[in-house]
């Protein structure tokens, strides 16, 4: 089934630039970044803290978030991933250890990469901060924190929060 | 109140990792073919088609339902395009029966489709946000820390995902159409598979493949006039909630509960693990057996687990699931879902060959898509309601 004598089969590569708007809120969240700050928006209704805030709205309440909250730099691992399998486009050395981060201050946990620590070591309730890159090469992206490693502080006990967004 | 229906075709094709014998219209039409001569009718009959795949970037070819038209021999039918990434094999099954149960048409052509091969879906999956952070690696990135959640959660031991993959795997074998023929997996040799997103084994994943499936559903009062077995729907169900929200219940997702309560409500069941017969259920990755048996209510959280271990779900248990060798064997994404509905449909018309589970009278069909976001199911028996 796999092979088809004489049958064409032909690559084609396709490459697209596209253009963003941002809105206000990713804005100020991108913006926050250029600064080095961890800008979030609090949620009027449900009050939940939202960092990142792409959407701009509560996707609960459906609300616009409109309040800024600093949140982290710290925060607690929620769960994670090894990674041990190459892809295309992959920047980070294998096996990485990719995790939930739930900042402090937030309400949503965001996805990270964990270094500084060997990847068998790394446990759900585990305590990280950010390592900035030089400033020099910041731009409007998570990508300015190179990494997160543990901060050597008591694991935090997640119950319920384990395992979630 | 909706009209009652029933699946009278089903056909799919050959799954593979690459189809290179036949472009995507050519897939597609395989299928086809096959629901309408299993259907013993021709295109002719059917008055509208609804089709569905997954998202356009896994194939790179975009909008295919502006050319399938024309494989399809629609000239003069409406086509309908539904998307809802991986559970659209599920929802396009759905719209097509919301077609017939509203009574606009009598007799509905229903397709899914994926070529992976033409694609890179991992690369689809893990195309880096300029403004995040490039750690996401593809659908098991994504997942296995779900799956590290439940593991945590529930306490289960760590060679359950193993089980399920074996057992689907094997159940593949007795599937002429399934991807992957390996029968000889054991639990031993699975266990040492490497892990790729660990805690996700390679075992434990699902491969990309080229497939479709397609099913021709009519109304009641064309079906009785029908020769031949039919699986009726008895209810149909979809559900949805956004990827990311605070405090989201990412292990059992509460719109894959509500859309389970919802299907049960529908169709009269009150104790589903007692009632349903077969269950085709979407398990890309091995763990979402014991997740989903939690999420749909048939077993108890933190318990679905135990199941898989005690055999309730191997083809000869109380429950069997996945007996086609479900998505763990054969996954071209865009066709996935439908060929849950469409595996649960041959399971109550007795045409499911050698995966057939004997007296299946009631049968589910699951789907899910996107970050555990989007969910479709369908009861379908060999009686009417």
């Amino acid at each position: 089934m796999s092979e088809a004598d004489g049958l064409m089969r032909l690559r084609l590569p396709i490459a697209v630039t596209y253009n963003w708007s941002a809105g206000p809120n990713a804005t100020s969240h991108l913006a926050g970044l250029l600064e080095g700050k961890l800008i979030g928006k609090r949620c009027p209704s449900c009050l939940s803290v939202y960092f990142p805030t792409r959407n701009g709205v509560c996707p609960k309440c459906a609300r616009i978030l409109a309040e800024d909250v600093t949140v982290g730099p710290k925060g607690t691992i929620t769960t994670f991933c090894i990674v041990n399998v190459p892809f295309l486009g992959q920047k980070i050395k294998l096996p990485y250890v990719a995790a939930q981060i739930l900042l402090d201050g937030a309400d949503i946990s965001m996805q990270h990469l964990i270094q500084e620590c060997e990847a068998e070591d790394v446990r759900i309730g585990m305590r990280v901060e950010p390592v900035w890159r030089d400033r020099s090469e910041w731009g409007p992206s998570m990508e300015n924190i190179e990494h997160f490693r543990p901060t050597g502080e008591p694991d935090q006990v997640m119950g319920s929060e384990s395992g979630a967004s | 109140m909706a009209e009652l229906c029933a699946v009278v075709g089903v056909g799919q094709t050959k799954h593979a990792a690459c189809r290179a014998d036949v472009s995507i219209a050519g897939l597609v039409r395989e299928a086809v073919d096959r629901a309408l001569i299993d259907a013993n009718i021709t295109i002719a009959d059917v008055d509208a088609i609804v089709i569905g795949k997954a998202p356009d970037m896994l194939e790179g070819v975009a909008m295919p339902e502006l050319w399938l038209a024309d494989a399809l021999a629609a000239h003069g039918k409406p086509v309908f395009r539904v998307h809802t990434a991986g559970s659209v094999g599920g929802s396009t099954a759905i719209v097509a029966a919301q077609h017939v149960m509203a009574g606009v048409h009598g007799t509905v052509l229903t397709i899914g489709f994926e070529k992976q091969s033409d694609g890179n879906a991992m690369w689809a999956l893990s195309v880096p946000i300029p403004f995040g952070m490039p750690v996401h690696a593809g659908a098991g990135g994504y997942f296995s820390p779900i799956v590290r959640g439940y593991i945590e959660r529930s306490g289960a031991p760590k060679h359950i995902g193993a089980m399920v993959a074996v057992k689907d795997r094997t159940n593949a074998c007795k599937n002429p159409y399934a991807h992957l023929h390996e029968p000889d997996w054991t639990l031993e040799k699975a266990l040492e598979t490497p892990m790729l997103w660990d805690p996700i084994r390679f075992i434990e994943t699902c491969p990309s493949s080229d497939g479709a499936m397609a099913l021709v559903i009519m109304s009641e009062e064309r079906a009785d006039k029908h020769a031949g077995p039919k699986a009726w729907i008895h209810a149909t169900a979809m559900r949805s909630e956004p990827t990311a929200f605070a405090g989201r219940e990412q292990i059992s997702p509460r719109a894959g509960e509500m859309c389970a309560e919802d299907l049960w409500r529908k169709a009269g069941i009150t104790n589903p693990a007692k009632e349903v017969d077969v269950l085709e259920m979407y398990v890309p990755f091995a763990w979402f057996e014991p997740m989903w048996l939690e999420n749909l209510g048939f077993a108890p959280r933190n318990e679905g687990w135990r199941w898989v271990e005690d055999g309730v779900t191997e083809m000869t248990g109380s429950l069997p699931v996945n007996p086609s060798g479900g998505v763990l064997s054969s996954n071209p994404i865009g066709a996935s879902g439908m060929l849950r509905f469409g595996e649960a449909a041959l399971q109550v018309m007795g045409k499911a060959g050698e995966h057939q589970i004997a007296g299946a009278k009631k049968a589910v069909g699951h789907a899910y898509g996107g970050g555990s976001q989007f969910f479709a199911m369908w009861l379908v028996s060999s009686d009417k309601p």
